[in-house]
């Protein structure tokens, strides 16, 4: 298993029901299912991560992430995910208030755009980064919102939202001492556990 | 709503010969072969919805595959509109059309009956062998034409257990329907919850929508006013209202398809007139020449004639009436305080809704209402928005996302029999 979906295992409590929000093909609920017995449901649009999804024997419900979560009631389930998916939407700031609003909890990972090589990448070739971490060019990529670790926290002071806890890994999806001393530099990818104040 | 092996033809025409179409399909390694409907007599008494009792009925029944030892895999489909018992196979040799599912249903197929046992049957007040208005009404020894009591969703799922008490089947591993057929599987969910393991509902809603009705308001008119409809007593008259049944038809036929189906449907030979396909919309002309007279100068005048025609010679128009009326009074909410999710409360059966892009007779914001619906009250739902040309009748075609969906969640509903007998 990635340490990151590790680490996020670790957040999700036994038998608790979670909302896995751009589930992709399922790989992680299919483990938290597995490990946890947590009663899951994921939301996708990829039609192929789909059929996967149903093929794992998973709930997937067909739905665009950016059209709200609308049909999900307030507090239905304990935790919903946003896995490497924030940074896609068109108004993340509003699905982190629905997540929130479904959920008790949340748990949310991005790519870190404060590491220290998109800063070197900015900084010396003046174009935005491309690179094995981020492989799009800027009118193609399916990135438009991306943050770092301090916009993140800023935006959930911001909204008044509690990090449970914060930790930040890199590529491998591995921690570090020096990680932990300046996530926002160092840390590749972000993964915040959040809750309503 | 449309659920007849007329649908599946696209390229039919009137001048086309339904048996030169190919035969040989009997013999595939995934068709249920040849098959042989049985009819179910039951004495006990239905108390239908409307308050009227139906003494005894008969059931007719078409089954695929073998029940297990453990009785545990059957699998109920229910037919929509105009369906009937004979969802797969064919009845005899000479056939030229298999049964009305037969794309979804065989070996190896999504409804694999190399794994499950498959029940189709006629619902009641149909006219395909089971009781309905053509039947004899014992009180008077004549059919019962339009005295046969209206049949609700409810009565129909009511008889369907009936059968499946008959067939000593405890848990339905599915039951699986489109359309309004998908309202049964709705109401076996509401009314049986421990009964049924997995629900597949397709094309389907919660309950029709006001321009729904009106469409079924407009068949049944042109079915009522057809002169040679005597108050529904036509085989008393040695008639039948033929025009009233075909019209009820052609405007049926219309709202399953979607105008993009339609284009390209008429649109293929290319039009005398315009002559790329693309600006052709569907226009193509039967003789290469417009007629300039009340003739039937395009291809999908044709289609709707023909259509209208086939199906009024082979359908009741009573039975049609009863149909309509069972869709229009589809509400489980009624019983909950309008609240349909409290309706779902119970049960724990698995379910799979499939809606496609086209269909605007059954649009994707009618399932999408039920995954709400479903999400409420707390069940297992997975739901896809399938692209598709076809409209409303994408339910009956072969299109890989959907097959392929629904092939997977049968597949686990499947293994999960196999691990709970072992």
């Amino acid at each position: 298993m990635r340490p990151d979906q590790e680490i996020i295992q670790r957040w999700i409590e036994p038998d608790s029901r979670v909302l896995d929000l751009g589930c992709g093909d399922g790989s992680l609920l299919a483990n938290l299912k597995l490990t946890k017995k947590v009663k899951g449901t994921g939301l996708e649009i990829d039609s192929d991560k789909i059929q996967t999804c149903v093929e794992r024997g998973l709930n997937v419900i067909e739905q665009n992430l950016d059209a709200g979560l609308w049909n999900f009631q307030t507090d239905s389930f304990d935790t919903v995910l946003l896995a490497q998916t924030l940074q896609a939407l068109s108004h993340p700031d509003q699905l982190i208030d629905e997540m929130l609003r479904v959920g008790r909890k949340g748990i949310v990972t991005f790519p870190n755009f404060g590491n220290w090589k998109s800063r070197v990448y900015l900084s010396s070739k003046g174009r935005m980064p491309v690179s094995k971490f981020m492989p799009h060019a800027w009118y193609d990529t399916p990135n438009i919102h991306f943050c770092t670790v301090r916009d993140f926290d800023a935006l959930c002071k911001e909204k008044n939202i509690r990090i449970l806890e914060r930790t930040v890994v890199d590529l491998k999806h591995e921690g570090s001492l020096s990680m932990r001393l300046l996530p926002n530099l160092l840390g590749e990818i972000a993964i915040y556990h959040i809750a309503r104040s | 709503m449309p659920n007849d092996t007329t649908q599946l033809d696209a390229t039919q025409t009137p001048t086309a010969d339904a048996a030169i179409e190919a035969p040989e399909s009997k013999d595939a390694p995934d068709s249920v072969g040849i098959v042989t409907p049985v009819s179910y007599h039951f004495d006990e008494p239905l108390l239908l919805r409307s308050g009227k009792t139906l003494l005894a009925y008969d059931l007719m029944v078409e089954t695929y595959g073998e029940l297990n030892a453990a009785r545990s895999n059957a699998i109920l489909i229910c037919h929509a509109l105009s369906g009937d018992h004979h969802a797969a196979g064919y009845h005899s040799a000479t056939d030229s059309k298999p049964g009305w599912w037969d794309s979804a249903i065989g070996p190896g197929k999504a409804i694999d009956t190399t794994k499950f046992f498959v029940v189709a049957l006629n619902n009641l007040g149909g006219c395909a062998g089971s009781t309905g208005p053509t039947s004899i009404n014992p009180d008077t020894g004549k059919p019962y034409g339009p005295d046969f009591p209206v049949v609700t969703v409810r009565d129909w799922v009511k008889s369907q257990l009936q059968l499946m008490d008959r067939l000593a089947i405890k848990k339905w591993a599915a039951v699986v329907g489109g359309s309004l057929g998908g309202m049964q599987v709705q109401r076996w969910a509401i009314s049986y919850p421990d009964r049924v393991a997995n629900a597949v509902c397709i094309a389907s809603a919660p309950k029709l929508s006001a321009q729904n009705i009106a469409f079924n308001e407009v068949a049944r008119y042109s079915i009522t006013s057809d002169p040679n409809f005597h108050a529904g007593r036509y085989l008393e008259h040695n008639t039948y209202p033929k025009q009233g049944l075909m019209l009820a038809r052609m405007v049926g036929h219309i709202t399953y398809l979607s105008d993009s189906a339609m284009r390209a449907k008429f649109g293929n030979a290319g039009s005398q007139l315009e002559n790329t396909t693309r600006g052709n919309l569907g226009r193509d002309l039967r003789s290469g020449t417009l007629s300039f007279g009340l003739n039937v100068d395009f291809e999908v005048e044709s289609y709707l004639h023909y259509q209208g025609e086939r199906f009024s010679s082979n359908f009741d128009a009573n039975s049609y009436l009863l149909m309509t009326k069972a869709l229009d009074y589809f509400d489980p909410s009624v019983d909950y305080g309008n609240d349909l999710s409290k309706a779902f409360a119970g049960g724990d059966c698995k379910f799979l809704l499939v809606s496609f892009s086209t269909d605007w007779r059954f649009p994707p914001e009618r399932s999408r209402e039920l995954v709400e619906t479903l999400l409420k009250a707390g069940r297992e739902v997975t739901y896809l928005e399938v692209e598709a040309d076809q409209g409303h009748d994408a339910f009956l075609m072969p299109i890989p996302r959907y097959i392929n969906a629904m092939r997977g969640f049968l597949d686990n509903a499947y293994k999960e029999l196999v691990n709970d007998a072992s």
